[in-house]
């Protein structure tokens, strides 16, 4: 494999790789010494033409944990502005000689379009409302270390299911991996090709949708979708579609409760529930790294260390 | 020129010719078709012999729907390129569509184009002008002047009149000229921000869609529209089974409207949109397996009464961006022919209706003396080779936008020869 540009064109035993793969990164992440000198020598550049924080320091800190050079550019200011074209910027930075790009863009599908134009590795840090790989397999990851399994899990995702590539990557993954999905938001926000899948369930009510799951998945509201008819306020929707300890109550006890961050407190998630003993959050930023890592190492070519 | 086209399939729905027979052009002018059996022998004057055995000979075709970019886009496709594109593909008449820059929404415009079409064009060109003052849906253009100027017929295409007002007034307005207004049909608002269908694909490939009730809607109130002004409606690029049906059950009541379809939307769904290809990015968009089968049938009972290319032309850099980033657009005039063909070919019509949907129909819609081989009309025909295949190449396009969807199809049927202001074009496998 050259590129993970989606979880939608993986099969199971990909996932499953990725996965064991970086249960092995996970390890050295706890060591004193965090770092491997797997891919000494290559070079990444993280390409962000979209804003963002926290994924791109999770990339850069997995790629100098794998001992890479590593080069970061923000582009939205700089080239777009100059009037650059897209695959001139591509063509420019593979000049570098790079041996992966990950990239993070506002339209679906520009990580597809880059890959057909470059040797390097292509890595999908998030595309339009397409597909965000490495959130759905460090949420995978970290349910698998909660839980022991995936198959069978009954998992909630909550919220503005229309423009969340997160949504999209997860239900991908999990149902792939044999999970029950249920995806909880208003009407609006929930795509209608959805309601005729056999391993997802959707339900408009919080009260509804939550009873007995396992897994509550909850997705980030952005806020500019307020009146945009999507939804009247932010207020209305947290009265509705927010978790709160009460409705929390309504999974099974031992329920797990996750979100790809950043939260927006008192708005999709109250903070006793963001804050208490359910939440997991915080793994999945940890796991986030070791399963960055785990990618890298397995789409460098064999003579960068894989057997 | 002196032409004798000799014992070619001729086929002239404007005089109910279906039959092989000759035709004799002189000085540019049709002066005789000649039916079999009676053989024909010219005298020994310097008529050129063209030896049609086994070819069609039609009246050239008429685009009605078209984008030649000019004035403004030249990057795009320029008129000189645009109107050989066009005989290529068998059309000798070409309607361009006024979403140009500055917008074709005045006569000084208008007399632009037509200028230039007349010392750089290969083939006729008749604008259509903008119903509204830089296409914005506010105030009605001059319609007046624009059509004293030369234009045909009037359309905000690329923009639907969103102010059903503003559309209610054009449709009135218009009846004084006796011109059609074409309906781009698009609820803006349903459509925002969509690039693709909206249904199955879009929620794959995570890309926003546009519901087919975007373009169904707005046909439901030009038809209301319609009826309530009694006004010349024409809907652009139907691409939806409602839509074929609305318009079917207007034209069954009586009111006074036509409709015309692309051969994209008979011939691909959205599943070509594939891997983030913008060559497929169309606007309307592609639809689906049952949406292609309705407008075959529109075509069929004659609810859909033209096929238009809707040639939108794009540099190659502006589609080799980000898919959101892409304009929407098929460069279409090189294979339009060839891709309507199949339905021949596969038995849903004859060539008859095939030629009325590509020459008489838009003629008579437009009202304008072209898409006949009448005596004495100036010589606009077209030599077709029915069965011989075609392999569609973009890069061998004459048009400068190589931006097709069909990149590597062999269709069957292609045009062989192109006469059309006195000049003859000549098709050959590899030629241009």
């Amino acid at each position: 494999m050259k590129d993970l540009l989606g979880i939608r064109e993986l099969k199971k035993e990909a996932i499953e790789d990725i996965l064991k793969t970086a249960s092995a990164f996970k390890d050295v992440l706890r060591r004193d010494i965090k770092k491997v000198p797997t891919l000494r020598g290559k070079t990444v550049v993280n390409l962000f033409f979209e804003p963002s924080t926290r994924t791109r320091t999770s990339f850069e800190l997995a790629e100098k944990r794998m001992s890479m050079d590593v080069l970061n550019f923000s582009i939205p200011a700089s080239s777009v502005v100059k009037g650059e074209s897209l695959l001139d910027t591509i063509k420019t930075i593979e000049s570098y000689e790079i041996d992966f790009m990950v990239i993070r863009h506002s339209s679906s599908g520009v990580p597809n379009l880059i890959a057909a134009h470059t040797k390097a590795s292509v890595i999908n840090a998030g595309d339009g409302i397409n597909e965000h790989p490495t959130q759905a397999l460090l949420d995978a990851f970290t349910i698998m270390e909660k839980k022991g399994r995936i198959e069978g899990l009954e998992v909630a995702i909550v919220g503005d299911i229309m423009h969340s590539r997160v949504a999209r990557s997860n239900i991908y993954c999990l149902t792939r991996l044999g999970a029950k999905i249920r995806l909880i938001g208003p009407p609006t926000l929930i795509p209608a090709e959805f309601l005729s899948h056999e391993q997802i369930k959707v339900f408009y009510r919080m009260e509804e949708g939550l009873k007995d799951v396992d897994v509550i998945m909850m997705l980030r509201l952005q806020l500019e979708r307020q009146g945009k008819g999507f939804f009247p306020t932010v207020g209305e929707y947290f009265k509705i579609w927010g978790l709160t300890k009460e409705r929390l109550g309504l999974a099974k006890p031992d329920a797990i409760v996750m979100h790809p961050g950043p939260m927006n407190r008192g708005i999709e998630i109250a903070s006793e529930v963001a804050d208490g003993p359910q939440s997991v959050i915080l793994e999945q930023v940890t796991n986030g790294i070791a399963i960055r890592m785990a990618v890298m190492y397995l789409l460098s070519p064999p003579q960068g260390g894989k057997s | 020129m002196n032409l004798l086209i000799k014992n070619g399939h001729i086929l002239d729905p404007s005089q109910g010719i279906d039959s092989t027979g000759d035709i004799v052009i002189e000085a540019g002018r049709i002066k005789e078709i000649v039916l079999q059996p009676s053989a024909f022998s010219p005298g020994p004057s310097e008529l050129k012999v063209i030896d049609a055995t086994g070819l069609y000979v039609l009246p050239g075709l008429i685009d009605m729907h078209c984008h030649l970019r000019e004035p403004g886009y030249s990057h795009k496709e320029t008129i000189r390129t645009g109107t050989r594109a066009g005989l290529r593909g068998g059309f000798t008449t070409l309607c361009c569509m006024p979403n140009t820059e500055p917008v074709n929404d005045n006569e000084t415009v208008t007399e632009f184009i037509l200028r230039k079409a007349y010392a750089e064009g290969a083939c006729y060109v008749y604008p259509i002008g903008a119903i509204t003052k830089g296409q914005k849906g506010e105030e009605l253009a001059e319609m007046g002047k624009m059509y004293e100027a030369g234009c045909v017929a009037f359309s905000d295409d690329g923009r639907p009149v969103m102010n059903s007002l503003i559309m209610r007034r054009a449709l009135e307005y218009s009846k004084v000229f006796g011109v059609p207004v074409i309906s781009h049909a698009e609820d803006v608002y349903l459509s925002e921000g969509g690039v693709m269908n909206e249904g199955k694909v879009s929620t794959r490939l995570g890309l926003r869609g546009i519901p087919k009730e975007a373009e169904e809607i707005m046909i439901a109130r030009d038809i209301m529209l319609a009826r309530l002004t009694g006004g010349r409606l024409h809907i652009a690029h139907v691409s939806t089974r409602g839509s074929v049906e609305l318009i079917r059950r207007a034209k069954a009541e009586g009111i006074n409207i036509t409709a015309e379809t692309c051969p994209h939307y008979f011939t691909l769904t959205e599943e070509a949109i594939g891997n983030y290809n913008t060559n497929a990015k169309v606007n309307p968009p592609l639809r689906t397996e049952r949406d292609i089968e309705a407008i075959i049938e529109g075509l069929k009972d004659g609810t859909i009464d033209v096929i238009a290319t809707d040639h939108a032309p794009h540099h190659r850099d502006e589609k080799l961006q980000e898919f959101d980033r892409a304009p929407f657009g098929i460069s279409g005039l090189e294979t339009c022919l060839s891709l309507s063909l199949r339905l021949v070919h596969e038995g849903y019509f004859t060539m008859k209706d095939l030629v009325s949907k590509l020459s008489f129909n838009p003629a008579r819609i437009l009202g304008i003396s072209k898409g006949t081989l009448k005596q004495g009309m100036p010589a606009e025909l077209v030599i077709v080779d029915i069965n011989k295949e075609l392999k569609v190449k973009a890069e061998e396009f004459i048009s400068l936008g190589k931006n097709t969807p069909f990149d590597g199809w062999t269709l069957k049927g292609m045009v062989v020869m192109t006469i059309c202001k006195g000049e003859l074009y000549e098709y050959g496998n590899r030629e241009k």
